[in-house]
């Protein structure tokens, strides 16, 4: 291929009156306002600056993840600014060469990576509140605002984490998507005594399991018969068919207003 | 005038303390770690034996000291003469007395804002030659330091960090040159391996990684790709003294993961080069991965090993790269004999008689995304490796982990990221790893013991026939480097990221790692 310097006299050729059309066309086809040139300026820049340690849509990596609505280091969107272009001191986060303007773009981008769907739900929170309380048997579990069990993940602010479909399919079908170390693990000891339960922390020697009665096991490995995880089964029961579909419209109704605000 | 010089003679003897014939017979001084990987040839070994199977159970902390480093703390002290030199991220110095473990001085570098590193402002250690220290500083600086005081003897720019240039690897001092390499490839940099004169930090020559036009190798790279093509240097090779050959490890092609605007094999990028080490010109290459889509940076440590191979005595080099094959070549000419996988891999289908992989074009990021093993950090990295000269086996710490690589855009801007893929991690599987040991040779599995977690820790060997690993779980232990079998273990209550070492002082073999951001150093009581 032959280049030509910037400037320089390249042959060119009339565009003919079709091509201006059809030019036209596609313009006009994928105009775009200017507030979503904006974001998709954004989200290209977080794509190719952000995106291979914080994940394409901030689940994390090697970086923290940044889809959620509130990130430690970055409270305000001025410290979200700071932390975009110069880094986090003693971190592995690095400064970046963004301008002001390209520096906002992004993080107005990461600020939408935080926000869940806000779509209205159907159900009564307060039905699902007791339901959460009393049938559901819940709590036995999971906590919200510093009351229930440890079995299961903490609850407190679930509403601003998971969208209403996020949080119906995770009722119906628990194994669709399941939070961090919440899978079903196996052990039996050597004596044949068998726990199961989920993992509060393990290593190459040791692993600590939590039972559903909520009582800690740490075990040594070297102790043990076997060890089987099922990262695809949660041991959260399906309330598919425990709950009629109002009810689990009141269910989550009631999760998806858990958020920080709401616990204050 | 005669008490005089002779005072004199005895004050430059006592100063001028590690000498090149130092470096050069290091494997003959075990009571001292004189070089980032304990010798020229890399073995990362030790042949102390007082810690050994009968009495590793008894091993104790024998002092600790806690740097001021917040971030991963990957160093190899030097220890030598009574004193370790220690350094923490981002750029400094400290001595401590051995007896101790109290400071003898402090060098501490203010670094300017503005320094983007990829992967964490950390640093591997230093240099040492006569009476001098030579770090790499993270805004690419090498600085000399006096051994005594810890003042700086001479600071001389490497590489403009505006570019996106840092330098993380400790140097490697030879007779008469400092040699230093150069990280920044996720910024677009052009790398490159320099030398500078020890005395004047004056640069002696520099060898670029990816050749200019009229430069042989710069028909690899599609029209001025090569100005930004990577292929950096940021890990600490070896030497040959008798060939006066030096090896390096060059890094992955920028950007990493897009290769429409670099056509072509792109050397010297995923390679590893042999420099006269006194002019720096090539001598020859090898390159492990032509046109790399996949960030197999082959900066791993070249292992230098002379045995029977074949039914000659021959020189050879040992490499167990990022990219899951165990390589053996003959370092005399860079002739490939081995490539044999010792970890998960899907980026190639098979390696041809001449080292050449026949690629799996389903590894290259796609748009809908491609599932690779190993992911991006590789099966093996920075941490070293190690080798027995009693076992005759290879022992590598594994990263058992893949990813997923989407395809993106990359267009070079002055630095900036310049990566062409986001990656997505998997959710449906664990990554974990090990410690495995092969016989040097053949590459044949003689042995593994696994780890819950893909780890960061460097191995030493011993003439105690004990394996030295730690985990990110902060688990540090012993092995039998026979058969792999635990001996030891201590929980230190931080990941560790860094290269176990042994030194021996006022006549008792110590163990040293750093856990978190602490230096423990162990003895049996």
């Amino acid at each position: 291929m032959v280049e030509y310097p910037k400037g320089s006299n390249m042959p060119r050729k009339k565009p003919s009156l079709l091509s201006i059309c059809v030019i036209l066309l596609c313009a006009n086809a994928n105009a775009q306002s200017p507030a979503q040139d904006q974001a998709a300026r954004g989200e290209k820049l977080y794509l190719s600056q952000c995106s291979f340690c914080h994940g394409q849509t901030g689940e994390g990596g090697r970086g923290s993840p940044l889809n959620r609505p509130r990130l430690r280091h970055a409270p305000d969107d001025e410290a979200l600014l700071r932390v975009i272009r110069r880094g986090i001191a003693d971190t592995a986060m690095p400064s970046s060469w963004m301008t002001e303007n390209e520096a906002q773009l992004v993080a107005a981008h990461i600020r939408k990576l935080g926000r869940v769907s806000t779509i209205a739900t159907p159900g009564n929170p307060l039905k699902g509140e007791q339901l959460f309380r009393s049938t559901g048997g819940c709590t036995r579990c999971h906590t919200v605002q510093g009351s229930g069990g440890a079995f299961g993940p903490d609850l407190t602010t679930i509403g601003e984490r998971r969208s209403s479909t996020h949080l119906r399919e995770s009722l119906v079908n628990p194994n669709a998507d399941i939070s961090s170390g919440y899978f079903e693990i196996r052990a039996t000891t050597k004596e044949g005594r068998a726990i199961e339960g989920v993992r509060v922390n393990e290593d190459t020697f040791s692993i600590q399991l939590r039972d559903a009665g909520g009582k800690l096991h740490s075990l040594w490995k070297a102790d043990l018969k076997s060890l089987d995880k099922n990262l695809k089964n949660s041991l959260m029961p399906s309330y598919g068919k425990s709950f009629t579909p109002a009810e689990l419209d009141d269910l989550v109704a009631y999760l998806a207003k858990l958020t920080e605000d709401s616990s204050q | 005038m005669k008490i005089l010089l002779t005072a004199c003679l005895a004050a430059g003897t006592l100063f001028a303390q590690v000498s090149y014939d130092r470096l050069r017979n290091a494997a003959r001084e075990p009571a001292s770690w004189l070089t980032y990987s304990g010798d020229y040839q890399s073995h990362h070994y030790s042949a102390l034996n007082q810690i050994n199977h009968s009495n590793v159970n008894r091993l104790k902390v024998a002092w600790m000291y806690q740097t001021r480093g917040r971030q991963h703390v990957e160093t190899t002290p030097l220890v030598f003469d009574g004193v370790m030199y220690l350094t923490d991220p981002p750029s400094d110095v400290t001595a401590l007395d051995l007896r101790t473990g109290r400071p003898i001085w402090h060098y501490r570098r203010g670094i300017p804002e503005g320094i983007s590193v990829c992967c964490g402002q950390v640093n591997r250690g230093v240099a040492v030659l006569d009476d001098q220290l030579f770090i790499g500083t993270i805004d690419s600086h090498l600085v000399a330091l006096d051994l005594k005081s810890g003042r700086v003897r001479w600071d001389v720019p490497v590489a403009d960090p505006k570019l996106g240039y840092s330098m993380t690897a400790a140097p490697l001092a030879l007779k008469n040159k400092i040699i230093v390499g150069v990280a920044g490839a996720e910024y677009g940099v052009r790398g490159f391996l320099d030398a500078y004169d020890p005395k004047t930090g004056k640069r002696a020559w520099r060898f670029w990684t990816t050749p200019a036009p009229g430069e042989p190798g710069n028909e690899t790279w599609s029209g001025d790709s090569w100005k930004n093509g990577g292929a950096t240097t940021w890990l600490t090779g070896s030497y040959d003294p008798e060939l006066n050959l030096l090896y390096w490890g060059a890094g992955n092609p920028s950007p990493n993961y897009n290769g429409q605007s670099r056509q072509g094999d792109n050397l010297y990028s995923d390679s590893v080069i042999a420099l006269d080490a006194d002019t720096g010109k090539l001598k020859w290459h090898f390159q492990f991965v032509p046109h790399d889509l996949n960030d197999i940076d082959s900066n791993q440590i070249p292992v230098l090993l002379d045995a029977e191979y074949g039914g000659r005595r021959r020189k050879l080099m040992l490499f167990a790269n990022r990219n899951a094959f165990y390589y053996l070549l003959d370092r005399a000419t860079g002739e490939f004999l081995l490539a044999k996988p010792f970890a998960k891999q899907t980026w190639a289908k098979s390696i041809d008689p001449r080292g050449r992989p026949v690629k799996n074009e389903a590894s290259a990021p796609s748009e809908k995304g491609a599932l690779v093993y190993p992911d991006d950090d590789g099966t093996s990295n920075w941490f070293s490796p190690s080798y027995s000269p009693r076992t005759k086996l290879f022992y590598q710490n594994v990263r058992e982990k893949g990813a997923m690589y989407f395809l993106t855009e990359a267009q070079y801007q002055t630095g900036r990221m310049y990566l062409g893929a986001t990656k997505r991690n998997l959710t449906d599987e664990e990554p974990y790893g090990a410690l495995r040991a092969w016989n040097a040779l053949t590459g044949e599995p003689a042995w593994e013991f696994k780890v819950h977690t893909p780890p960061w820790c460097g191995l030493l060997a011993t003439g105690g026939d004990l394996v030295f690993s730690g985990t990110m779980e902060g688990d540090f232990f012993a092995l039998n480097a026979t058969n792999g079998k635990l001996l030891w273990r201590i929980q230190t209550g931080a990941e560790i990221w860094s290269n176990p070492i042994s030194y021996q002082h006022e006549g008792k073999q110590y163990i040293a790692v750093v856990a978190g951001s602490t230096l423990i150093t162990f003895a049996v009581e």
